[in-house]
Formats: C-alpha cells, structure tokens, sequence
C-alpha cells in the first residue's frame, strides 16, 4: 500500500514538475483551456441567476376554479374544504361572485354593460396558488379540478411560465452543447500536450520499459498531467467568470432598478463550480488516455 | 535456469539471426557468448529479456516460456533481470543517483531500503564518490560502471551484458570484466555478449560462441 502510495506521488510529483518545468507553456494551455470552459461556465452563470430573477419576480402562477352559477354556499364550502385539505395547495382566495361584479362595473364602460343584463352573470372562483409551480404540476392539478362537482372551467394562469421554462430549457441546451464543444477542445489540447511529453519522454519511457515497468506505471504520470492541466483549466475558468460576475454586478443591478426590481448577480455556486473541477480534470484526464492510447501502446 | 529449444529467430523477408539453437545455462554459471559482429548474440540476449520472441522454438527462463509471454506479465520477467545494454541507455538529464534509482521505482521499493541499495550498488562498482554527477560528466569506463549499477540495484538473478566492454581501453575493460566476475562469484547467473572474449576468458569456463545464428561446436 505504501508502495503504491509512493508511486501515485511520484507520479504527482513528476506531472506538477513537468507543468513547472515550462511555465510560459502551462500558461497559454491554461489560458486556452481556462476560456474554452469560461463560455459554458459563464452560461451556466447566467441561467442560473435568470432563474433566481424569475423566482423572485413575485408573479407566481395560479390557478382559478370558475364555479357554475348554481353552486350553492354549500357546494361552495365544500370545495373550499377539499382545496384546504389539498398538499399541493400553497394558498387559497375566494372570489364571490358579487366581488367579481363590483370589480368590473368599476371598470370603465363596462357599468352600462352589465346594468343591461338580467342577473349577476359572473360565477362564485377560487383562486388557488400551487406549491409547485412547474408546468407538469399545474396541469395535473388543473385536470384534477377540472373534475370536481360544481366546477365549470379551469384556467391555467402559466403561459408565462410555459414561455420561461422553454426559454430555460433552450439555454441549457445551449450550454451543453458549448460544454460539450468546448469540452472536445480541451481534450484535442491536453492530446496534443501529451503527445509532446511522450515523445520528449521517449528514451525514458523505451528503458523503463526494458527495466520492467508496466504500462500503468509509465502511464500514470501522463494521467495526472491531464488531469492537473484540466483541473487548472477549470480553475482559471472558474475565476474568468468570477471576474465577468462582478464586473456585471453593477451593471445588471441598474438594469434591474430601472424595472423596480432588485437583482444582484452571483458567481457559480458551489455544486456547479464543484462539477466544472472535476467536469475539466476528467477531459484532462480523457484527453490523456486518448493521446496514451494513440502513443505507447507499441510493445518494447 | 536458461533453456534454449530449437530456437529461431527470422525477420521478414529472408533474414535469420538465430538458427535452431538449443543450449542451457545452469544456475550460477557465468557464460560468454561470443562470435563475429551479426552473429545473433544481442537477439540471444533479447529473447531472453522478451524484447524480441522467437520465430520458432522455447526460450525458457526459470521454467517459465519467454516466447510466449502475456504482454502484462513481461514487466514482472524483466524485474528479476539485470541488463547492460550495448548503448548503455544512460538517463542524462538525471544524475548517476538517479539512473539508478530508476529500476526500484519501477519495482515499487520503500524509499529508505532503495536508497541503501543504490549506496550499495554504486559502492559495488567505484562510483559512490559520484552519485551527484551527471552521466556526461564521466567518463566512458564510469558510465559503464553506472549501467552495471542500474542492472544489479535490484539484485536480479540473472545478469545479460551486451558487449560491456566495446569502446573502452583495455584497462577500464578489464576493469569491468572483474565486475562481472564478481556477481558470479556471489552466484548470480550471468551472460555476457562480446567480440573481446579473450578479455572474459579467464573467468568464464564456458564459451556459446555464434557464426551466423547457429552455435559452434
């Protein structure tokens, strides 16, 4: 265990040597890899503050149950009761129907309108806000109510959020495919890099080779120079799109103050700049394998 | 411990270096094979290390049938031999410390006990003055000192020598000669190529002396 222990940093120690070795070189890989990785990084950044935007955009999609116009006080306490009793019910109003009367004869032309008409034609409404407010989930509750008894109509109050969702979906997509380009980059440079290694590591690799050492033992070192090579990549990605994040802070908040609202724009937070590390030591170390493949599998 | 059968080795498309060789090579035996430059010696030499498989045949070391080797276990054949190559193979962006210690990381030893035997093996060969020295440094004679170092840190059964004294005057020659006797006198098993084999003949009672890929009588 030892033993392998020290070989493993030995291997360590000989990729970071090799990276210290050729500053000027790890420099412009990083800088290459850190920008490659900024854009869906950045994206990613952005999506996720967009989202927060809309969640605290205080428009929250609702639902409303349009009751037919002979439901009772009875029926009506009833549903009131089964909407209460409902978990995925966040927050209830009722609607009588002679508020919804008084709110349109106070809207103007309409008062002659309905002075004309016979009775009160608005029905008795609930209007109801879901504890989850994701499409699938309203139009589940929506077909839910809609078969309820004294309920004429159901209305969906999600158009927006239909238009959101597809909007985030669109941008998440996006930055996959970004990722997954950009990420094909990374793994074209860190092959290259490799190859360059091998082949100024030839003579080594030949003897070590005839004085026993196995292909794990040769290779090692060359997958924990693609490896730190991504993972220092994702690292100045990480930070190039710190820097971007404030130096849109102000901006984004005056933007945002000119439509009344408050928005402070964040970094990546801590699972998603987690997952560009090891998302970048992986193409890092993808890379290698590829460029080991390609190099040192002929026997000696 | 070394058992040649019928061995041939051929190379595309009407070369033959070796010629239905059979011979062995008992434990402890200290051996030179000898012949004219071409003869077959270093294919010899690189069989036994499965660097090269035969055409037809066995090469059997410890029992176990080189020719036929799984590629994996190849690496676990060559850490139980010491080899000196004909061009030395010297690292020389490392220093003589260094080259040696390379066989002991490839085998994976503890630092502090590779570190002993380095001190050892350097010792062995006149060279524990030098261990900071780059290989460019020394001369030709200490060079091939280093090599035999390198081959014999690990403490491997069996030693292969492929021409260990070409290019260096007859002094340093025979210094390295006595090297290899050396091993042989703590019983290690060692084979030595060379043209100058008057230079071993003293040591080395028994002589495979090649002609053309085919052992003389």
């Amino acid at each position: 265990m030892n033993a392998w222990l020290a070989q493993h940093g030995r291997a360590l120690a000989w990729a970071l040597s090799r990276l210290a070795a050729a500053p000027v070189n790890t420099l412009l890989s990083l800088l290459a890899v850190g920008i490659a990785l900024a854009l869906p990084a950045g994206g990613q950044m952005l999506l996720g503050n967009a989202l927060q935007i809309a969640r605290n955009a205080n428009a929250e999609p609702q639902i409303s149950l349009f009751l037919s116009l002979d439901a009772d006080g009875k029926a009506v306490d009833k549903i009131a009761t089964r909407l209460k009793s409902n978990p995925q019910v966040k927050e209830l109003r009722y609607v009588p129907r002679s508020e919804a009367l008084k709110r349109f004869q106070a809207r103007e032309g309409l008062a002659e309108l309905l002075a004309v008409l016979p009775s009160n034609p608005f029905p008795d409404a609930f209007v109801v806000t879901p504890l989850d407010a994701s499409p699938t989930a309203m139009d589940a509750l929506r077909d839910e109510f809609r078969h309820w008894p004294k309920v004429e109509h159901v209305q969906l109050d999600s158009a927006w959020i239909r238009r959101l969702d597809a909007l985030l979906r669109l941008g998440r997509t996006s930055v996959a495919v970004l990722a997954a380009l950009l990420g094909l980059g990374l793994v074209a440079i860190t092959f290259t890099t490799i190859r360059l290694q091998v082949i100024s590591q030839r003579a080594e690799i030949e003897l070590s080779r005839l004085l026993g050492a196995t292909d794990a033992f040769i290779c090692r070192p060359f997958y924990y120079f693609g490896a730190l090579q991504g993972l220092l990549g994702g690292a100045v990605a990480w930070l190039i799109v710190l820097a971007v994040t404030l130096a849109l802070r102000g901006p984004v908040a005056e933007l945002a103050a000119l439509y009344h609202a408050s928005a402070a724009l964040q970094p990546l937070g801590v699972p998603d700049s987690l997952f560009l590390l090891a998302f970048s030591a992986g193409l890092g170390w993808l890379g290698a394998a590829l460029s080991l493949g390609r190099h040192l599998r002929k026997p000696v | 411990m070394i058992r040649f059968e019928h061995v041939c080795r051929r190379y595309p498309p009407n070369g033959v270096a070796l010629d239905d060789l059979s011979f062995a090579v008992a434990p402890g035996e200290l051996v030179l094979v000898s012949g004219h430059s071409g003869a077959g010696k270093t294919t010899l030499l690189k069989l036994i290390a499965a660097i090269e498989r035969p055409s037809a045949g066995a090469v059997l070391v410890g029992g176990q049938d080189v020719g036929h080797l799984r590629r994996a276990a190849i690496p676990f054949l060559r850490r139980n031999l010491g080899l000196v190559f004909q061009d030395q193979k010297l690292l020389f962006d490392r220093n003589v410390f260094e080259n040696i210690m390379l066989p002991l990381s490839i085998a994976g030893f503890p630092p502090k006990e590779a570190v002993g035997r380095v001190r050892a093996a350097l010792d062995k060969v006149g060279l524990l003055d030098r261990e900071k020295a780059l290989p460019v440094a020394l001369s030709g004679g200490e060079q091939q000192r280093l090599a035999i170092a390198r081959a014999v840190v690990s403490r491997p059964g069996i030693l292969l020598a492929d021409e260990p004294t070409a290019h260096l005057d007859p002094d340093t020659a025979g210094e390295v000669a006595t090297i290899f006797r050396d091993f042989h006198q703590v019983g290690v098993t060692v084979l030595v190529a060379t043209c100058n084999d008057t230079l071993f003949a003293p040591f080395a009672p028994r002589r495979l002396v090649l002609d053309h890929g085919k052992l003389k009588p």
